[in-house]
């Protein structure tokens, strides 16, 4: 049973918030945390007869195109900020994906949920995640009290850096309220190089050539299939990009026979990447995210096949999504693949008989998960934020 | 001056039994205690602060890494890391009771891979020294602050190091992959790989910048990149400092995102001349050095754009590299930026805020009257794109109220980069210089916050003490979770 059943509190803003926190923290109440709850379905649900959603506090605070800064608040629907920055033709620079399909979601995820789960789509491997283009954060931690990391700058090391810490914590170590992020001017144009492989493996050394060129390729995704096609993407000025779609091409020719995407269907063809379209998960499947070193992508990809599954890279073979029968067995065979040279497995979707048996995240060294306890102590003292939502509360 | 803690008695007390204890641990010349050869360890690039060491270890593996701080951590022996000593906030100053371990044997590079574009390299392989290794083959290591001749991989993971070229390429923790770290109970674990974005809390980017505060790191995995097919500089002056920061807002307006977009003002430009002969135009009250890369094409196209914004804003001389060698000579002065202010003044402080770009004009007016106000020289060197403010402040050392006026003339600067919504340290750390400003940035339950992470990581308040937190009674109250 998840915690959507139960009652939902959307305190109006921050110091509404912050009292609900400190009164569950006095009775030391169990309480869900989420923004609109469209990653429902994702990790391990919550046990709490309360959730706490963040929906109400929307607003863009404040937007300085020319310092290549926003600031909104937790509950503030992604698609309003991709709308103001488009005015000013900026973007949010790691395009974070849209999981309303892989959740079935209807409503638009928020600002503090892509942040509270460090979602980034396929320019994650030339600019970064989410994380990294977080200057600061307001957040209320366990105690209710609300506190703030970062700032409004660029550059900024003052302190400990708590803003990387929640990105990432999925609202177990507080509750995330207002996000001041990085942007970046939107490129005025792209294309993408479609270039016909024979296998994964050769598919994933075209892409590690075309991330190893100086032609600066945002995007580098491999879509199995028949034919297997692996995609490179460039985003500059239009002279720009049309002079190393062309370099490109060459340097790449002897991967396969290549074709050119330009302009609008480029920019489709990126989204479904980033949504994990082309992936064609099927309803009862479960789903996982595999995050290994390039060149150990395509011993994962067989993996996958071998359990009649399927799979689509991104981030130049360094993400492996994968979609399987949900099993134990399944998870457990693609946990042991990814863990062959150090990478990491999440499950990110499946029903929630698969997700409240097996270790959702790979278990941290005894030392970490010492360290994560206390850790989680400092910010959450009384354990009340998202209980089981990483793993099975201790 | 900032007040370092008292050192604790019964450790003194029990130096030579520490030394003998470290000496077990690293045989053969892995431990310094005689004065002589302590020396060079009293103090690192805040040269203003001095403080002898107990003692230096120079371990050589993560093991014995891990030996040294599992007995420091059951004698209660405080820890100072050190990797080539050239912090600007005072973050390798020793303390009279700590063992100072110094990474600088550690420089073994383990594995370059150009298919994944990484390598794993020890924490004491220079900055420079990681982008030499795979140069030959066009990677780099992009962050590039301006000690990377000498300054350490693993001094840049703990203090999150900057660079000229970060607005295109981010800082140092956006560069990593992972980290091998020793906890303070001299336990080895593997912190993310060879792999984006590891599943579980994000401890490489918590540890990333936290200043020696949680534990040790000894070896980095570092993301390596391809670098572009060529790069040009060029120069803007202009006639007022607010019409060069209206310049740059038009810039990165634009759509444009320079790789690197750097502002002088007239007495950097002054000092920077005199030093280089770079052909910087004296009679500008601020410059922009502007670089951009790609194709010869490319950095035309980008050049001529820039150029034509510039226009708009009546400089005094603009000059676009017509070659390497043009771009190096305009470079030259910025590069040689705070030697050349070492050579007009006997000695300077090198400031670190970052303010919002637009705040730009009103802070220099506002240095330039603290300036008056302390009767100090100060030239302003700026990350003009990401708002990184380097004031230098010349003094005398050997005037003990120069040195005085200057702290002070540099805690108000911080403070003004504060109060217009910036931050005390956009790259240097907080380190010993910043520790008693941090009231000024944050609030006391957000010092507690993270003094309670601190704790959680290292129960004794015993990792590299004294620095980023402002000292509470003796040294601490290691803040109970609850």
């Amino acid at each position: 049973m998840t915690a959507s059943a139960e009652t939902t509190l959307a305190p109006p803003d921050e110091a509404g918030l912050a009292m609900l926190v400190a009164a569950a923290h006095t009775a030391r109440e169990p309480l869900a945390i989420e923004g609109r709850g469209t990653k429902r379905g994702l990790l391990r649900p919550v046990q709490a007869a309360r959730t706490v959603s963040t929906r109400n506090l929307t607003g863009i605070t404040l937007y300085r195109p020319s310092e290549l800064i926003i600031s909104a608040r937790a509950g503030t629907p992604i698609p309003e900020i991709e709308a103001a920055l488009a005015e000013h033709g900026q973007h949010l620079i790691a395009e974070p994906p849209d999981t309303r399909a892989i959740f079935g979601a209807t409503e638009p995820a928020t600002l503090g949920g892509i942040i509270a789960a460090n979602l980034s789509g396929p320019r994650r491997i030339a600019w970064g995640a989410m994380r990294d283009h977080i200057l600061g954060i307001r957040f209320v931690n366990g105690a209710g009290e609300v506190l703030r990391s970062g700032g409004r700058v660029l550059k900024n090391v003052t302190g400990l850096d708590l803003c990387k810490l929640l990105a990432g914590s999925y609202g177990t170590l507080g509750v995330i309220t207002e996000i001041t992020l990085k942007v970046l001017p939107a490129p005025e144009a792209t294309a993408t190089l479609l270039i016909e492989v024979p296998d994964i493996a050769t598919g994933v050394r075209a892409l590690s050539a075309g991330l190893g060129s100086p032609f600066s390729v945002t995007g580098a995704a491999l879509l199995p299939g028949t034919p297997t096609i692996a995609a490179l993407r460039l985003e500059d000025f239009a002279a720009s990009v049309t002079y190393r779609a062309g370099r490109l091409r060459e340097s790449l020719a002897p991967f396969g026979p290549a074709t050119l995407l330009e302009g609008d269907p480029s920019r489709s063809f990126w989204r479904e990447v980033r949504d994990a379209a082309p992936l064609a998960a099927q309803p009862e499947d479960a789903i996982w995210r595999v995050s290994v070193r390039p060149s150990a992508a395509p011993a994962v990809a067989l993996t996958a096949e071998t359990l009649g599954g399927r799979t689509l890279l991104d981030w130049g073979g360094g993400l492996v999504w994968v979609a399987a029968p949900a099993t134990a067995e399944a998870h457990a065979a693609l946990v042991a693949a990814a863990a062959v040279t150090g990478g990491s497995c999440t499950l990110f979707r499946a029903p929630a008989a698969l997700r409240l048996t097996v270790a959702v995240l790979p278990a941290e060294p005894a030392p970490l998960a010492a360290i994560a306890r206390r850790v989680k102590a400092a910010l959450d003292p009384a354990g009340i934020l998202n209980p089981g939502r990483m793993g099975p509360a201790p | 001056m900032i007040a370092l803690p008292p050192p604790k008695p019964e450790i003194l007390a029990r130096r030579a039994e520490i030394v003998a204890a470290l000496s077990a641990i690293v045989p053969g010349d892995g431990v310094i205690s005689d004065p002589t050869r302590l020396k060079p360890y009293e103090t690192d690039g805040l040269a203003a602060y001095r403080q002898m060491p107990l003692a230096v270890v120079l371990p050589r593996t993560t093991e014995q890494v891990a030996a040294i701080l599992r007995y420091c951590n059951e004698n209660g022996v405080r820890i100072v890391p050190r990797g080539a000593g050239t912090s600007l906030s005072g973050g390798a100053l020793p303390l009279a009771d700590a063992v100072v371990i110094g990474l600088m044997r550690m420089n073994r590079i383990l594995e370059i891979d150009l298919d994944d574009r990484l390598a794993v390299v020890e924490a004491g392989v220079t900055n420079i020294g990681i982008t030499n290794a795979v140069s030959g083959d066009g990677f780099f290591y992009a962050p590039d602050p301006s000690s990377q001749l000498a300054c350490m991989i693993g001094g840049n993971v703990m203090m999150n190091s900057g660079g000229a070229h970060c607005l295109k390429y981010g800082v140092t923790a956006n560069n990593l992959l992972g980290l091998k770290f020793v906890t303070i109970e001299g336990e080895i674990v593997t912190i993310g790989g060879a792999h984006l974005d590891a599943a579980g809390y994000d401890w490489l980017g918590l540890i990333t910048g936290s200043e020696g505060q949680l534990g040790l790191v000894t070896e980095v995995t570092v993301r390596i990149l391809r670098g572009p097919e060529g790069a040009r500089a060029m120069l803007a002056a202009f006639n007022g400092t607010e019409i060069a920061g209206a310049a740059v807002d038009a810039i990165i307006g634009s759509g444009i995102i320079p790789v690197a977009l750097e502002f002088m003002d007239k007495p950097c430009i002054h000092a920077c001349e005199a030093f280089a002969h770079a052909g910087y135009p004296l009679d500008a009250e601020a410059m922009l050095i502007i670089e951009v890369e790609g194709s010869t094409a490319e950095q035309d196209d980008l050049l001529n754009r820039i150029k034509a914004i510039c226009e708009r804003f009546n400089p005094i001389s603009l000059k676009v590299a017509e070659s390497p060698e043009q771009s190096l000579a305009i470079w030259k002065g910025r590069k040689g930026a705070f030697g050349a202010v070492g050579r007009i003044s006997p000695d300077y402080l090198c400031m670190d805020g970052t303010i919002p770009t637009s705040e730009l004009p009103f802070v220099l007016k506002r240095i330039g009257e603290l300036s008056t106000q302390y009767g100090l020289g100060v030239a302003n060197v700026f990350h003009a794109g990401d708002g990184n403010l380097h004031p230098l402040i010349m003094f005398d050392a050997n005037d003990a109220d120069s040195f005085h006026r200057a702290e002070h003339f540099g805690a108000d600067i911080l403070r003004l980069c504060v109060e217009v919504g910036g931050c005390l340290t956009g790259e240097h750390g907080v380190g010993v210089e910043k520790r008693d400003l941090m009231t000024v940035q944050f609030t006391a339950r957000e010092l507690d916050q993270q003094r309670a992470i601190k704790t959680a990581f290292d129960p004794q308040w015993l990792l590299n003490p004294a620095k980023v937190f402002p000292l509470q009674g003796d040294l601490l109250p290691p803040l109970a979770a609850e």
